[in-house]
């Protein structure tokens, strides 16, 4: 009360301003105080957020050991691999995360994917993938065998060369299978090398070039049955090749 | 010591330490070898040295899901469809009328059969992750900063720090982000922080066996990463959005968001 | 409150699944029902406290009997305004950190400050001044338990001269001129938090953050009287109808203009047609057909807002007119209710990838289900209840006619 009476005649401060004043401070202290104590220590050291969170995501455990792990004691089965058509795919893509394995190789054994349904992950035909990945149809393709009956997965050649194209290239054959051209073959227009069938990307097949290769059929005065469609080969299109306009796997109905 | 010394050196003492140690080992004392590694070298991890990025090659890849799958595998992400820091996208883009989209369970068990492909003009598969934004809207709404970007330039969270108030999953333009449902804090990709300081690849990055994702350091000439920029058409993901993603990807078309 | 939240339920039920494509991480909706609740709430105390405001700063005396009430009402809802969001966090135990280490770049951020503020600064010191001398008195009439209840509340400041009346009167003045713009901070903000998601097209609105603060003075506005309109009933004391007309007056007016807004924002998006208007048509006219076309615009905009012009502006006798004024009241808490869901809920049923639309299923059970949310409804309520109990905020409690106080 004399404190007050002090304030009063000293400041002249309205007597309702004293007790807010103090619990105002109160507050403030209090949120300083709990600021002080309750901040983590790490925080606002390198930005606004625990700089031990950084530490904390590093604690995270590795389940996949990385591509050269799996050398120091299968060497073999990576030089075989690294020859064949999967050397750029690593040994934990099919067999699963290896870290535990290389902790303790006998405890911790690594997947082995034997059943049909894993291959088709990659192989099996989606018109999504690029155009000529081996793909296909899981349905026609030796169904009830095991991919590894044919196949070895570390060496995966192929035990025959493919006997069709659309082994490779499923989603332009099933367009050109209904289309006009349904009965021309690949190699009507392609010019495929043999070793493309064993080693596609070391001999391309070829496209055509020139115009005068659909003229074999579509010219005015081309030697073809009479239900192809003809054009004057001199005036149409001008400068423009065929294929800038018509699709050869799929060409207009009409 | 120049970059290649660097590299056999780097390599020399991992091949004696294999043959003191037992292989696995290494493994168990990452992080110990790290400091070991970094004395060899003569200087300590500095992260403000360090810009990772990805790339991912549209047209490389087979829409197989290893990297969804192995991202689950690697960092404990739950195995319900519904949590994905990673997933991969199927389109197919008709001849007439709107895209068609999907990603059963993240693309992990493969996609359903295409019946009838003949409508289809263009198909494509789209792997999507945490696009690690350079201007990150997750990092700008975050009201404790409990997810950040580190130095090094990936976008990470403070588990012990959330709050879980979802905010950052709003804000979130590319869906990267899900509520951990055991942990009830936000949780997305990090670049497999745990592994890229180590000097490995993201496990996604590790696993895709046709090499559509490429990992490395934005600015580093020898990096992968540089080669991937240098070489493609690169778009990023919603640019209008001004995010700046670190996720680029070659061959995107423009339907893909 | 019960009628809204079962017709949600019927809707929740009635949409099948999802359709389109949405990002897998899309499938959970992360903002509920009880994020739906929170910026209703608030905006029942912004608006509620401003109108509050027009009596003491813009002297509309004839408001006068309602305008305690209005101040209790404020304080109660912003007493429970922070539970839901608090129910609704992963880690209630943590959200602390917010006055700890505010991101200084964040919106939410700054929620618990301008609650604080707005809270401890403004709310608790105007009704602290306001009913300091009928504490005072209280202090000294009473006896046992309730005398010291009273004298903790006077925090010491018993003196009732005419000096330190005054004094209440010019601080609590004081206090409302900085209370008006602090209302508007706490509801625009809660706009912004939405406003300001450049990610979500159905947010991201520069206008978001005057919608909300419009739809907040109409849905407090309209607390008001029902609440005023129901006590005086309990209470059988007559109603002040000049009160009550001016009441309607200024929620049509503010009605008025929040329909403008909303129009204006919709009209907008539809001419700008940018890339989401496909996929945010779908939604509106599926997903949210019952609440944002039915029950927001039609029963929660159109119908009040007609019913009151025929109220204050037909001759119709002055039960009739309570009717109106009542039914009208009902339904805009029903509509605002409904605006809430369709900013809160309708911004995440469609996928980000502009491609799909999903579902939210309605907890019933849980701590973010109906029969929290019904809770955390009720809750203000009951604190109402208590605080008029404790601070009578009747200006007519010994006569049976109402007549404003000078």
């Amino acid at each position: 009360m004399q404190i007050k009476k002090r304030t009063n005649i000293k400041f002249n401060v309205p007597q309702q301003l004293i007790p807010l004043g103090i619990l105002f401070i109160l507050v403030i202290t209090a949120l300083i105080v709990a600021r002080y104590l309750l901040v983590p220590p790490t925080f606002g050291e390198l930005g606004h957020y625990r700089s031990q969170a950084i530490e904390d995501n590093l604690a995270h455990p590795m389940s996949y050991a990385g591509y050269y792990s799996c050398n120091e004691c299968h060497d073999d089965m990576m030089e075989l691999k690294n020859q064949s058509n999967h050397r750029g795919v690593a040994c934990e893509v099919c067999h699963g995360p290896a870290a535990k394995h290389i902790e303790d190789p006998s405890e911790y054994l690594p997947d082995a994917p034997r059943d049909r349904g894993f291959c088709p992950l990659c192989h099996g035909y989606d018109p999504a993938r690029p155009s000529g990945f081996p793909q296909i149809i899981p349905a026609l393709h030796n169904p009830g065998h095991a991919c590894i009956f044919c196949h070895d997965p570390h060496n995966p050649l192929l035990p025959h060369a493919p006997e069709e194209c659309s082994a490779c290239h499923r989603d332009i054959a099933n367009q050109k299978a209904v289309s006009h051209h349904a009965t021309l073959d690949c190699t009507e227009c392609h010019v495929v090398a043999a070793e493309h069938l064993t080693d596609p990307r070391s001999a391309l097949a070829q496209k055509p070039v020139e115009r005068a290769l659909c003229g074999k059929c579509h010219a005015d005065d081309a030697d073809a049955s009479k239900g192809i469609p003809r054009v004057e080969m001199a005036s149409h299109g001008q400068r423009y090749l065929c294929w800038d306009c018509h699709y050869p796997h799929s060409p207009e109905a009409y | 010591m120049s970059e290649k010394n660097t590299k056999i050196l780097r390599r020399d003492f991992l091949k004696a330490a294999s043959r003191l140690i037992p292989g696995g080992l290494l493994f168990i004392m990452a992080p110990g070898t790290q400091a070991l590694l970094a004395a060899v070298e003569g200087k300590e991890y500095d992260p403000s040295e360090h810009n990772y990025a990805m790339g991912v090659d549209i047209h490389k890849c087979i829409g197989c899901g290893r990297c969804a799958d192995a991202c689950k595998k690697e960092n404990d992400v739950p195995r319900e469809p519904t949590f994905f820091r990673t997933w991969v996208e199927r389109y197919a883009i008709p001849s007439e009328g709107e895209a068609r989209v999907d990603s059963p369970n993240g693309g992990i068990d493969g996609f359903p059969e295409v019946k009838d492909d003949r409508d289809i003009m263009r198909s494509f598969f789209v792997p999507k992750l945490c696009n690690h934004c350079t201007n990150a809207p997750c990092v700008q709404v975050c009201p404790v900063g409990a997810t950040f970007t580190s130095p090094d330039g990936v976008v990470l969270v403070d588990r012990e720090y959330c709050v879980g108030c979802r905010y950052c999953i709003q804000a979130c333009p590319y869906g990267a982000r899900y509520l951990h449902p055991e942990e009830h804090v936000a949780d997305k990709c990090t670049f497999c922080y745990h592994r890229i300081r180590e000097g490995l690849l993201p496990a996604c990055v590790e696993v895709c066996p046709t090499k559509a994702r490429v990992f490395g350091e934005v600015g580093q000439r020898s990096s992968p990463m540089h080669r991937f920029l240098r070489l493609n058409d690169v778009t990023v993901l919603k640019s209008w959005l001004n995010t700046k993603p670190k996720v680029y990807y070659a061959g995107a078309d423009g339907e893909v968001r | 409150m019960n009628s809204i939240l079962f017709s949600f339920g019927v809707m929740a039920a009635e949409a099948h699944g999802i359709t389109g494509y949405i990002y897998p991480n899309e499938f959970e909706l992360h903002w509920g029902l009880l994020v739906v609740l929170y910026p209703y709430l608030t905006g029942l105390v912004a608006g509620a406290f401003i109108l509050a405001s027009l009596e003491r700063v813009f002297n509309v005396k004839v408001i006068m009997p309602v305008y305690r009430l209005s101040l209790l009402t404020a304080l109660a809802f912003m007493l429970v305004a922070p539970l839901p969001l608090l129910a609704h966090l992963g880690h209630p135990e943590r959200s602390f950190e917010m006055f700890l280490t505010p991101h200084s770049q964040s919106a939410m951020a700054m929620f618990g400050f301008v609650y604080a503020w707005y809270l401890m600064v403004v709310l608790l010191l105007e009704v602290w001044f306001d009913y300091r001398k009928d504490i005072v008195i209280k202090s000294r009439e009473k006896r046992g338990i309730k005398k010291y209840f009273y004298k903790i509340l006077t925090l010491g400041s018993t003196s009732l001269s005419e000096k330190a009346l005054q004094f209440d009167n010019k601080a609590g003045r004081l206090i409302t001129i900085i209370g008006i713009p602090s209302a508007f901070l706490l509801h625009g903000y809660v706009g912004f938090i939405f406003g300001s998601v450049k990610a979500n097209p159905w947010w991201s609105s520069v206008l978001m953050p005057i919608v909300f603060l419009f739809s907040a003075i109409v849905s407090g506005i309209a607390l008001v009287l029902l609440i005023y309109i129901v006590t005086s009933l309990v209470r059988w004391k007559q109603l002040n109808m000049a009160c009550v007309n001016k009441l309607a007056e200024f929620l049509l007016y503010a009605m008025l203009v929040d329909f403008s807004l909303e129009l204006l924002d919709f009209i907008q998006r539809l001419y700008e047609s940018e890339e989401s208007i496909a996929i945010l048509s779908e939604m509106v006219s599926n997903r949210l057909f019952i609440s944002l076309i039915i029950t927001q615009i039609i029963l929660g905009s159109l119908v009040p807002m007609f019913s009151i012009i025929m109220a204050r502006f037909g001759r119709l006798p002055d039960e009739l007119r309570r009717i109106l004024y009542f039914l009208a009241a009902i339904l805009v808490q029903v509509g605002i209710f409904s605006t809430r869901w369709n900013v809160v809920v309708g911004g995440q049923l469609f996928s980000k990838s502009l491609r799909g639309l999903t579902v939210y299923k309605l907890e019933i059970f849980g701590l973010e289900g109906v029969f929290m949310t019904i809770f955390l409804l009720l809750l203000p309520f009951v604190i109402l209840y208590i605080l008029t109990k404790v601070l009578p905020p009747w200006s007519d409690s010994d006569k049976s006619m109402s007549a404003p106080q000078g």
